[in-house]
């Protein structure tokens, strides 16, 4: 990587951090930025009480894996387009594919895999540690804020 | 087991709240029911913002996943002997925005099978019949004496 190239990353990464704290919901659930690449991006959930949906097992609510996801696409969406237009999730699917460990921190990964002018399709998973044996594997699409206003 | 201490708040209590879930505590989730359906209520708070002035799909989808659970224990025949209850598959639209006021949720058993139990969720603010977003969940159940 150039040094220009270094710069650009380490100013989008605070972008996204700064980005990420202003989300009242995110900070609800203690997520935050891991890592992005050019159309792809991770989130990290780490493990605190506010995710449980069985406290006596330790089981993380599939909700708070969800939301970890939507965001994960939802950031790879923004890198994407390389720019900072709104969008909405238009339908999400999440198969959970086992529960995470107990205490452990959940890593959302999304990929922005194609763009057209409306739409952005979105493919991911959350793991706990091995991208290789995930925890959860999701497919979204997004839609963005219309052009021009409606007629 | 907490969809024990679950199911025994929505066998002997009209409403009350769902606290004994830590998630459902964070969204500040409270349930109302008749004999028809059991519906949640999740009141607006700052802490489900997503977007500025709108409430995060991931909190809808949050509520929509347990407004699924709570109907698939009340659906279970013998309140006092529950399997252990997860979404396998779950998949949300999202039709319009959650706008900063109470969000409620309902849904119902499409299909009551002994291991899985396919569920229609749907959450809506003003008028039931705008919904702002549904899903399709598959739960699986895990009863106690596995064959």
């Amino acid at each position: 990587m150039t040094a220009d190239a270094e710069k650009a990353a380490a100013r989008q990464q605070r972008f996204m951090q700064r980005f990420m704290d202003g989300v009242p919901h995110l900070k609800l659930m203690g997520i935050g930025y891991r890592a992005h690449g050019k159309d792809w991006a991770e989130l990290e959930m780490p493990f605190a009480e506010q995710q449980l949906a069985d406290p006596d097992y330790g089981i993380i609510a599939s909700g708070a894996i969800f939301t970890l996801l939507d965001n994960s696409a939802g950031f790879a969406v923004l890198v994407a387009r390389g720019e900072l237009v709104s969008h909405a999730t238009l339908d999400m699917r999440v198969d959970y594919l086992r529960g995470p460990a107990p205490g452990v921190t959940v890593v959302g990964h999304a990929e922005c895999y194609r763009l057209t002018r409306q739409i952005a399709f979105v493919r991911g998973l959350a793991h706990d540690g091995d991208p290789a044996n995930p925890i959860a594997n999701m497919a979204g699409t997004f839609m963005f804020a219309a052009q021009q206003p409606a007629p | 087991m907490t969809s024990l201490a679950l199911a025994a708040a929505l066998r002997d209590e009209r409403h009350g709240r769902l606290d004994m879930l830590p998630y459902a505590r964070a969204l500040d989730l409270r349930f109302d029911q008749d004999d028809d359906e059991v519906r949640l209520i999740m009141p607006f708070a700052i802490g489900l913002v997503g977007a500025p002035g709108r409430i995060h799909g991931g909190a809808l989808a949050g509520l929509l996943e347990i407004a699924g659970l709570a109907a698939v224990i009340v659906a279970q025949p013998d309140a006092t002997r529950l399997p252990r209850i997860r979404p396998v598959t779950v998949t949300v639209d999202f039709m319009r925005e959650g706008t900063p006021i109470d969000t409620i949720a309902a849904a119902e058993v499409t299909r009551l099978g002994r291991r899985i139990v396919n569920v229609s969720s749907r959450a809506w603010q003003f008028d039931r019949s705008r919904p702002i977003a549904a899903a399709n969940i598959n739960f699986l159940l895990d009863w106690p004496e596995a064959k």
